[in-house]
């Protein structure tokens, strides 16, 4: 208890700025957004990570997450959410390791398939203009978004998503400060 | 095709709100009533919005008071919409009434009994004559008397009943209830369900049912068995605690309804009880919502259901005057196209009546 | 465990006093060091429960307003509040105290200074009531002796 840090300097305005990036992000996959109020993380929590969870989370979502006690304690203090061990039952979910496989993730179901989990995955770093082609609802013609640090199986895992449409699963990558959104209908082809 | 968006109502509108708050404020040379007037002087209607807003917080409830213009429904309604602003930070441990800071307490069922008839601050016993003298202000009543009080435990007369066996009990649990702030109602709702809709159901509305079941609407006989209003303690667990601490002291009015029971194949012949709990001071409310909770019982005590007050879909999708009068005052909302669709079919059922 | 209960008692105590009352007894007693506020006070809501029948099931009578507030201390302990209501001024001092409360070179001057006279005017406006409350109580007496 005595490690706990502070969470957002001023609740209200640095969550509504954050869901209005969130906002943006789904809106418009794979464009980065930023926003400069930050918490005071415990680590391995990168701080976009971590603005994103006290942003979205509250008690009545379960949250899964891999971070470690500390990470754990900091966060219920301040989103006051209930952590989940089982991937499955979590509303929102944060990988800072390993990525869970998202198979095994509420997709919610085809009457409420809004109701599916949101996985939040850090990565080692995000870029655009190189890398991934992403299509769909929110872009043009076409994105250009450069991924570091994912899994191998990962485009094979995403596309499976994308068939379960309107079920699936919703992805935030959050490299440090900087976060991209990848709704369930954002198609890519490519190498990250 | 209800509705239509008009454009153009924008300046009546600024004109209608600037009137509003002209005539809110009355006569000018008058002092302002202030907050804490109102709470200290209309406890009352404050307690009745804080029960039927849902939500404890005095001064709350006298601001929205003020700004209604003593339009009781209308504060609740500011009530029940300010609360949606806030963040949950979790459910208390169930209240203590048997531990309730007694300030009132009586039995129409015994007249001797463990902690005695205590009256309390009531409007019973009163003659019911206005008092001109109240309209003369100034005057500052003679404190109240004050008696030894003594270590008096107050046990409830309805575990005095199960002492002999003749009340049936409340089955222990801990199951976490539904709420009614997070989904909707359904049907058919278990009682905890009913009891949180009766609990900031309308104070009339309930009135009135609970009376139909003692004309003869429902099969009542209901005595009753206690009512107390005091002081009970709110605990809450935080989870960075890991142990329940005091958030403070609130008050509250609980009555129990004892009603007799012919018993069934299972059950034999005994007592049952109807609950009601509300916050603040609300003996009236208590008590029909505990003659309302014991009616909407009939179907799980296997007795007939035939009256109004035992129906649970009529009482508890009716009880809510914030979603009545929503619904009730949509009709002054513009339905001019609506309306023009009932006018031609009129026009053209007229024609053909008329035999053209 | 004795901890505990202390903990919730002078925690109880702040809660029950309102920010006044509270600061008052605070400018008695030596000065604390600064603090930080680790979330915030902020004013929500806890879903007040009842049993049905009074000794049954829970059931949601409706919410209250309460406010929290956690700080640390500038030499390390974390205290936290939740007071019912508004008041941010109240849940903050209230956390203040509980961090410091829980320094054993603060404890014993703090506990006779603020929660020991915040707790005995508080038995003393109960008292009243109570008082007041006996006063109404009916003293029955039988016919049979007027006879």
């Amino acid at each position: 208890m005595s490690g706990l840090t502070p969470g957002f300097a001023d609740p209200v305005p640095d969550a509504q700025a954050w869901f209005r990036a969130l906002l943006e992000a789904m809106a418009r996959p794979g464009r980065i957004q930023r926003v400069a109020a930050l918490p005071q993380a415990p680590a391995p929590l990168a701080p976009a990570a971590a603005a994103v969870l006290l942003t979205l989370a509250d008690a009545e979502t379960p949250v899964w997450m891999d971070a470690g006690p500390g990470a754990e304690e900091w966060l219920r203090f301040h989103a006051g959410c209930p952590l989940v061990a089982e991937p499955g039952a979590a509303g929102f979910l944060l990988a800072a390791g390993a990525m869970p496989e998202l198979a095994a993730l509420d997709a919610g179901t085809e009457e409420e398939p809004h109701r599916s989990a949101t996985l939040i995955l850090q990565v080692a770093g995000l870029e655009t203009g190189r890398g991934w082609r992403l299509t769909g609802p929110g872009i043009g013609t076409e994105h250009r978004l450069s991924v570091e640090g994912l899994p191998g199986g990962f485009l094979a895992a995403w596309a499976a998503n994308g068939r379960r449409f309107p079920r699936g699963i919703d992805l935030v990558l959050c490299a440090g400060d900087r976060l991209a959104a990848l709704p369930r209908t954002t198609r890519i082809e490519g190498a990250g | 095709m209800a509705y239509v968006a008009v454009k153009g109502g924008e300046r009546a509108i600024e004109a209608a709100h600037a009137w509003l708050a002209e005539e809110r404020r009355g006569d000018p040379a008058l002092p302002e009533l202030s907050l804490a007037q109102i709470e200290a002087q209309l406890g009352l209607a404050v307690d009745r919005v804080m029960a039927e807003g849902a939500c404890h917080d005095r001064g709350l409830a006298a601001l929205a008071i003020k700004q209604a213009r003593g339009d009781l429904i209308e504060a609740a309604f500011l009530l029940r919409a300010y609360r949606t602003t806030l963040p949950r930070f979790g459910a208390s441990l169930p209240v203590e009434t048997e531990a309730m800071r007694v300030r009132r307490r009586i039995s129409a069922t015994y007249k001797e009994l463990p902690g005695g008839q205590v009256l309390g601050p009531t409007f019973d016993y009163t003659h019911r004559l206005l008092d001109f003298a109240l309209a003369a202000e100034g005057g500052v009543p003679a404190s109240a008397p004050e008696a030894p009080a003594g270590e008096l435990s107050m046990p409830r007369v309805t575990g005095l009943l199960a002492q002999e066996g003749l009340m049936a009990p409340e089955q222990p649990s801990e199951a976490e209830p539904r709420d009614l702030t997070r989904e909707p109602l359904d049907f058919p709702a278990e009682r905890p369900l009913r009891l949180q809709a009766l609990a900031r159901g309308d104070e009339g509305f309930l009135l009135s049912l609970g009376y139909s079941t003692q004309r003869g609407y429902g099969n009542a006989h209901p005595f009753v068995g206690e009512i107390r209003m005091g002081a009970v303690m709110v605990e809450f667990e935080p989870p960075e605690l890991g142990f329940p601490i005091d958030l403070g002291e609130i008050t509250v009015t609980e009555c129990q309804m004892v009603n007799q029971f012919a018993g069934s194949k299972t059950e034999p012949p005994q007592f049952t009880r109807g609950y009601g709990l509300v916050f603040g001071q609300g003996e009236r409310k208590a008590m029909t919502m505990a003659l309302v909770d014991r009616a909407l019982r009939a179907a799980e005590l296997g007795e007939p259901v035939e009256a109004p007050a035992q129906d649970q879909e009529f009482v508890l999708y009716h009880c809510d005057n914030v979603e009545a009068t929503g619904f009730v005052e949509h009709l002054k909302l513009p339905h001019y196209v609506d309306f023009q669709s009932e006018l031609e079919k009129i026009r053209l059922l007229r024609r053909e009546a008329g035999g053209e | 465990m004795m901890m505990q209960a202390a903990r919730r008692r002078w925690m109880g105590v702040l809660a029950r006093a309102d920010a006044d009352a509270i600061a008052a007894r605070l400018a008695e007693a030596p000065a604390l060091p600064r603090h930080v506020r680790l979330r915030g006070p902020e004013t929500g809501l806890v879903m007040t429960r009842g049993r049905q029948g009074g000794d049954g099931a829970p059931f949601n009578l409706g919410e209250m307003t309460v406010t929290r507030c956690s700080v640390r201390l500038a030499d390390g302990p974390v205290g936290h509040a939740y007071v019912a209501g508004r008041d941010a001024r109240q849940a903050e001092l209230a956390a203040v105290i509980d961090a410091a409360l829980q320094d054993p070179a603060r404890h014993k001057a703090l506990l006779a200074v603020v929660i020991e006279p915040l707790a005995e005017a508080q038995a003393a406006r109960a008292a009243r009531e109570a008082a007041k409350a006996a006063a109404t109580r009916v003293e029955f007496f039988t016919m049979a002796t007027m006879r």
